[in-house]
């Protein structure tokens, strides 16, 4: 054997970034705060009186949650707290900026702060008290039970806008519990095919390419599919059931390998997708409105899909600037959530659409560099659900609100305005900060084992 | 506000909006750790002899790696092996340079050297220095053994220079 492969392997350690992350948490504080000025600018021809409060407000925020992460996470991922900082620091000007409209209802970003605080709040809770992930293992399946009571608790609820994923507590406001029940479900995901993963991968038969699994361990994937078809029927809420059964089959595929989960789940999802959208009247006009956006809809005014094209179109590449574009007209149920992404597109033109979206982008790609570098198996299927869950909420909105896909009442992750929606992204965050906490530590030095001191070679020199 | 401060605005946000990303990556980029794989000159995968150029070449460039070792090396002994090399075996030409740290060898993933041997066992064996800075190597409960020359490891064993580690169709040496 000649030497084929001369290479060198030296092993490099993962330092600690905080001071990475104080240097981009403080540049993600002072962008929004730029944004701030500018919005203030361009509508009242002056420096927006709250700018002080407001950046102070938000640096307080970025401040706390980085110094508990320097305490509790030492070793965490140096990019994640700051993306989310300036995607939620985007969002809440982005929604100031629409208040200041007198046609788009009363004003959202107080409360927008509120929850954004809240967010921050459990974001810090599940840092300090969520010592190790493996401990969520243990709630393998009262996360099932809680996931699908969080799943089905809508069902009770009067419906908003056609869709019933909310939640009404008197006094205290609705819930959209779909964006729980997604966090709490990846950890039941995650530890249900931990333990079942080698049975769905190599139990299986050869058929065409394809590995076909057998009937009982498909059983599983069925199952999940009937339910989120039934989500989708008795809740008319597309973007959920896409988001779970897109979840599962991710998960699926990474902890089994297989090619053909995917070709099933696509099979399935699509097959689902074609008979809910020919029989439910609600899924079917979505459909309608996302294959003919110009046809004048049955009140006679535009479809909120050409409506969200007119604003990327009067945008450009460049866009109008922050303030100046006139996203009011977008006479949809929810400008400042649905929509939020068309306000983006028009102000900031096609570039800072672009850079949002590389935001999420970045988020994403560290949530699986997690999921690569995290040691056990648990931690692994966490991560990668967790940002898969992300990522495909992302594809959801952004996918519907640019015309690719049928638009769903989904929340842009911490740019669009719901309490719900920030604050479960904000622990979403905090469950990926300790996983990447616990795999880039490093290693422990060995300690001397204990029997080997009585076989220890002495060496008399 | 005039319409120039209002465009010097709009094109600046986006540009501090582009740098915060471009931060971002380069972030990831000096983020990567795990190991350092460095490809060397003089690749042959043909099993021939080599002319004895080629082999002088390759002799320097591995003695220009020694020398960049050096200042990290003062600290040890004269005498000591420097690096690790696999002779033998699908990692042939492999080399680990020895700074003080455990090498783990086996088929798991998170090994310094992944073994992808039939022979060898997830977690299969390591070589550790020991106070006096001698290398140990020890096996770690393996089911098909480790071997120092011919003899079957059943203790910490220091390792002599040059000595060939066997694991499995894997031969492993200490070499300056």
């Amino acid at each position: 054997m000649s030497a084929s492969n001369t290479t060198t392997i030296t092993s490099i350690g993962a330092p600690n970034r905080r001071n990475t992350e104080l240097a981009l948490l403080v540049f993600a504080v002072l962008i929004p705060v730029f944004a701030y000025a500018n919005v203030g600018l361009a509508k009242n021809d002056s420096v927006p009186a709250g700018l002080l409060g407001y950046g102070v407000g938000l640096g307080l925020l970025a401040g706390i949650a980085h110094l508990l992460v320097r305490k509790f996470a030492p070793y965490a991922d140096p990019l994640m707290l700051p993306i989310a900082t300036l995607l939620n620091g985007l969002g809440l000007v982005l929604i100031w900026r629409l208040d200041q409209e007198p046609s788009l209802g009363k004003a959202m970003a107080p409360n927008q702060l509120m929850w954004s605080t809240l967010g921050v709040a459990l974001f810090v809770g599940v840092l300090v008290f969520l010592k190790d992930h493996r401990i969520l293992q243990r709630y393998t399946y009262i996360s099932m039970m809680l996931a699908l009571a969080l799943l089905i608790a809508p069902i009770f609820f009067p419906g908003v806008n056609g869709a019933k994923i909310w939640v009404t507590l008197p006094g205290i406001g609705s819930l959209q519990p779909g964006e729980f029940a997604k966090i709490v479900i990846t950890v039941f995901f995650a530890g249900y095919l931990m333990v079942k993963r080698d049975a769905l991968a190599l139990a299986s038969r050869r058929f065409m390419g394809l590995y076909l699994p057998r009937g009982r361990d498909l059983g599983p994937i069925l199952v999940i599919w009937v339910f989120s078809l039934l989500i989708l029927v008795f809740e008319t809420d597309l973007g959920t059931s896409l988001l779970f059964f897109g979840l599962f089959v991710i998960m699926l595929y990474v902890a089994t390998e297989r090619t053909s989960w995917i070709v099933f789940g696509l099979l399935l999802s699509a097959g689902g997708a074609v008979v809910v959208s020919s029989i439910e009247p609600h899924v079917k006009e979505r459909v309608q409105n996302w294959l003919h956006p110009l046809r004048l809809a049955p009140n006679g005014g535009v479809t909120e899909t050409a409506q969200t094209m007119y604003a990327f179109g009067s945008g450009g590449i460049f866009g109008s600037g922050l303030g100046q574009g006139y996203s009011r007209l977008i006479g949809g149920i929810a400008p400042k959530s649905d929509y939020i992404l068309a306000t983006v597109g028009e102000e900031l033109g096609l570039a800072g659409l672009m850079a949002v979206l590389l935001l999420y982008a970045l988020l994403i790609e560290r949530g699986v560099r997690t999921a690569l570098a995290a040691r056990d198996p648990f931690g692994k299927l966490l991560a990668i659900g967790l940002s898969g869950a992300f990522a495909l909420q992302v594809f959801v909105v952004a996918g519907g609100v640019t015309g690719l896909i049928p638009l769903t009442g989904m929340t842009m992750p911490f740019l669009a305005q719901g309490g719900s929606s920030v604050i479960a992204n904000w622990a979403l965050v905090a469950i990926l900060l300790r996983i990447s906490d616990t795999a880039r530590r490093p290693a422990p030095s060995p300690a001397p084992s204990p029997d080997a001191e009585p076989t220890q070679v002495v060496r008399t020199q | 506000m005039s319409e120039l401060t209002l465009t010097v605005m709009r094109l600046g946000f986006l540009a501090v909006l582009w740098l915060f990303v471009i931060v971002a990556v380069q972030v990831i980029r000096s983020d990567l750790f795990g190991t350092r794989v460095t490809q060397r000159a003089g690749r042959r995968g043909d099993g021939q002899p080599r002319p004895p150029q080629q082999r002088q070449q390759q002799a320097a460039v591995a003695a220009a790696q020694d020398r960049r070792q050096q200042p990290q090396n003062n600290r040890q002994r004269r005498g000591a092996p420097t690096k690790l090399v696999v002779a033998e075996g699908s990692l042939a030409g492999t080399t680990v340079a020895l700074q003080g740290q455990t090498i783990t060898l086996g088929r798991a993933h998170d090994s310094t050297i992944v073994l992808d041997d039939d022979y060898a066992s997830s977690r299969h064996a390591r070589i550790y220095p020991d106070r006096d800075g001698q290398w140990i190597v020890e096996d770690l409960g393996s089911t098909n053994g480790t071997y120092l020359d011919r003899n079957r490891l059943t203790t910490p064993t220091p390792v002599p220079l040059g000595a060939p580690i066997r694991i499995g169709k894997t031969v492993i040496e200490l070499r300056k």
